[in-house]
């Protein structure tokens, strides 16, 4: 589109706007212009300080903070360049890294203050920095997990593995470390737990990680929900359940992904044709969407246990499309080499040209994307557990342990323990991504050769 | 300029063909399966005859094919029908004023743009902002730490950060409300103060996408010879980037952002849950947790409406910003 087009173009498209919010009456273009010169304008920010939200949060002061940073930066800068003689590391330096460095001082110096002060608040005061300590003591105790299994991975195993442990990034050993921890969890659920999943315990709501006499009990560290059941002993069986559910749900999908992409790629012509048209078609609802949608209809069939195998069997073939689009193109790639034109000319069968001859030479990028998908299937089922739509009752899963203890995080204004109730299932979905996607992005970086 | 003509109009109306697909695959998924909805209304202890009433009042005695042409044809013409749970209430309870589904949607259709508008106001800027540093200073301590927390973000769950959210700005801060109950006759500055923590926790998973893609679509640039020359012509790298780099990266910045506009389709309903935030999403959850088929199709319809809309906007910009599309030889 030339220059003298598009003006008449974007005239047409905001003429349409206009148009169709006149006619559905909804005043969106209002509202949005509205907003739109609240954050663009410098007037706006004027105007968007004095809003109650700006107020609430005392964003004036802010403010202040913020240009006192700033003239830190100008400040710490030509101090540098002062008192160095001009060294080339402060006078090359721009403004942008100069305040980068004092506000980060700052925030450290905040962060040590304040957890110094954190403990001196005793005596029925709510400890309300609770929160803070748990964080540092977590990053704390997470930087000497990764350091500590990085060096046992140097000591022992073969030298190829002492290698690949020298090389790999802190968060890779971390992120190695938390999924064992957690296929222990899952395997060895019935040992670990002291108590069953649906196990109806003496007493209900237990606060976790507080004194007797604060109501908590040394039995459950973690406490019981309202019905008393152990909130320990789901978390663990909840391994078992939710990171079970969504890894056989990702086989599932890779199973008729990979096969479904593969024979695109081996026969092509009408195969390639229907399957990927179908692939498109499916994939042009968002996932979560589509699965609501789809266990709609599947919630008249079926009830209880086997709605949560429809559910297994749904979200499986609707992330087997984002599978397929991936297993195609590499197995497009690899169709084309010599030594599967031999086969073919050997007269080998098909199940023989997908399965010993493709998929051997796609196991790199196909590896990478099961750890990925393997996230999006877990956050898929985490959702539609906490919407009460996934896994049913009575397994103990992560998704529903958030959904019925959700109310708690308002009690943490008289306990801040309460709010665990919640955080510790959400958390441990959380973090099981978060470590599956750190080992990933090291092993896309690594065989990517390294780049930038 | 014919060519690129040509390329939109073939683009727009595969998304209107993908449009009309997509409408009968979620009519027939909910529509071709078993099972008796008019039982389902009312209920086990329904007489025959007040089943064989509904059947006939819902037409579902017609062929798939006619219901389906029905369905389209009301909703072209803008009837979205009534919602089942109006058809109960209005069966158990008597009374003929049956609420259309179009009055039902539409002041949640408006929450929800709202809600996805402020979401993008704050989100947009920040993420441009951030992902522009990261890829200025990469390798540096910054972005180090900003890879890890964007990485933890978006592979965390949505209620997770909105719980975390919650704790602290709403419970132990006191300082935005922790249920955006917003009325419709609220005035602006008001229902932003309501909206702006459900909107701070969206804004949490969808900087992260953004700011990635952002820095690699910088980092990709930097790379090109051009750049180096303005390098080497001495000017400072704020303005490398600023001038040189940011126009041409602007391209695949655009999509960047109309992808994860689209994303947040999907982020909207489960915030919109754990805010009890008067929206669409929420609506769509309650229709399917009652089972409500002609609610949960017009919902999903409109979700899949968006999200094939964001990305057709995302396609037809990005051939709009390639100039050599623009100007074939």
């Amino acid at each position: 589109m030339s220059r003298d087009m598009a003006l008449p173009f974007g005239a047409a498209v905001a003429l349409v706007v206009v148009l169709l919010d006149r006619a559905l009456g909804l005043g969106i273009l209002s509202a949005l212009l509205t907003l739109l010169q609240l954050v663009m304008t410098p007037v706006g920010w004027v105007v968007a300080l004095a809003t109650p939200a700006a107020a609430a949060l005392g964003a004036w002061k802010w403010l202040v903070y913020l240009l006192l940073v700033i003239a830190g930066g100008y400040g710490f800068r030509a101090a540098g360049q002062a008192m160095t003689g001009n060294a080339p590391f402060y006078r090359d330096m721009t403004l942008a890294v100069a305040v980068g460095y004092v506000f980060a001082a700052v925030v450290a110096i905040a962060v040590a203050y304040t957890y110094s002060i954190s403990f001196s608040t005793a005596g029925g005061m709510p400890d309300s920095y609770f929160f803070f300590r748990l964080a540092i003591h977590g990053l704390a105790a997470a930087v000497v997990a990764a350091i500590l299994f990085r060096q046992l991975g140097m000591w022992i195993g073969t030298p190829g593995s002492r290698k690949l442990f020298r090389q790999m990034p802190g968060t890779a050993a971390f992120g190695i470390f938390i999924i064992l921890c957690y296929a222990i969890a899952a395997i060895f659920a019935a040992w670990i737990a002291p108590y069953g999943q649906e196990e109806v315990l003496a007493k209900a709501n237990i606060i976790p990680l507080v004194s007797a006499e604060m109501g908590g009990d040394p039995g459950f560290p973690l406490g019981t929900d309202q019905i008393g059941r152990d909130i320990y002993s789901r978390l663990i069986y909840g391994a078992q359940n939710t990171v079970g559910i969504a890894f056989v749900t990702t086989i599932l999908a890779f199973f008729l992904g990979v096969t479904g992409g593969f024979l695109a790629a081996v026969l092509q012509g009408w195969t390639d044709q229907v399957l990927s048209r179908l692939v498109d078609v499916l994939m042009a609802i968002p996932a979560l969407i589509f699965s609501l949608l789809l266990i709609t209809a599947a919630a008249s069939l079926f009830k209880g246990s086997s709605l949560t195998v429809a559910m297994i069997v749904i979200i499986a073939v609707i992330d087997s499309t984002r599978v397929f689009r991936l297993a195609r193109a590499v197995g497009m790639n690899i169709v084309v080499m010599d030594y599967i034109e031999a086969a073919k000319l050997r007269g080998e069968r098909m199940s023989y040209l997908i399965f010993r001859e493709v998929l051997p030479n796609a196991y790199a990028p196909l590896l990478a994307e099961f750890g990925l998908r393997f996230c999006f299937v877990f956050l898929t089922i985490a959702a539609l557990s906490f919407l009460g739509l996934g896994i049913q009752p009575p397994l103990a899963d992560w998704g529903t342990m958030v959904k019925d203890l959700g109310q708690f995080v308002n009690y943490a204004a008289f306990l801040p323990q309460y709010a665990m109730l919640p955080l510790l299932p959400a958390g441990a979905i959380a973090l099981l991504t978060v470590a599956v996607n750190f080992v990933v992005d090291w092993m896309l970086h690594r065989s990517s050769g390294l780049k930038e | 300029m014919n060519s690129v003509l040509r390329i939109l109009v073939q683009r727009i109306g595969l998304g209107i063909l993908t449009l009309f697909i997509v409408s009968i695959v979620i009519f027939g998924s909910v529509n071709l399966l078993p099972g008796d909805f008019a039982q389902a209304i009312l209920g086990q202890g329904a007489t025959d005859e007040a089943v064989a009433a509904i059947r006939e009042q819902i037409g579902l005695t017609k062929p798939f094919w006619v219901r389906y042409f029905d369905w389209l044809g009301a909703l072209v013409t803008g009837d979205l029908g009534v919602s089942y749970s109006q058809l109960m209430f209005a069966a158990n309870m008597g009374g003929d004023q049956l609420i259309p589904i179009t009055t039902q949607i539409a002041p949640r259709f408006y929450n929800t743009m709202f809600l996805a508008g402020l979401t993008a106001m704050i989100a947009v800027p920040f993420s441009l902002f951030l992902g522009v540093l990261a890829a200025l200073y990469r390798g540096s301590v910054f972005d180090r730490g900003a890879n890890i927390f964007t990485l933890s973000s978006i592979s965390s769950p949505e209620f997770f950060l909105a719980y975390i959210l919650i704790l602290f700005l709403a419970v132990q801060g006191q300082w935005l409300p922790s249920l955006a109950s917003v009325k419709p006759d609220m005035p602006l500055g008001e229902r932003v103060y309501t909206t702006l923590l459900p909107a701070l926790t969206l804004t949490l998973v969808v900087t992260a996408h953004m700011m990635r893609m952002t820095r690699a679509a910088i980092i990709n640039l930097l790379a090109s010879p051009y750049i180096e020359m303005a390098r080497l012509k001495g000017i400072s790298p704020m303005r490398v980037v600023v001038k040189h780099a940011l126009p041409n990266a602007l391209a695949p910045i655009i999509n960047v952002i109309a992808l994860n506009l689209a994303y947040l389709i999907t982020g909207v309903v489960v915030v919109e849950v754990v805010f009890a935030y008067p929206g669409i999403g929420n609506l769509f959850v309650d229709a399917v947790r009652t089972r409500d088929i002609p609610m949960v199709q017009i919902c999903c319809l409109i979700f899949a409406a968006a999200y094939i809309l964001l990305n057709l906007t995302a396609d037809v910009l990005s051939i709009l910003s390639n100039p050599r599309l623009r100007h074939p030889k």
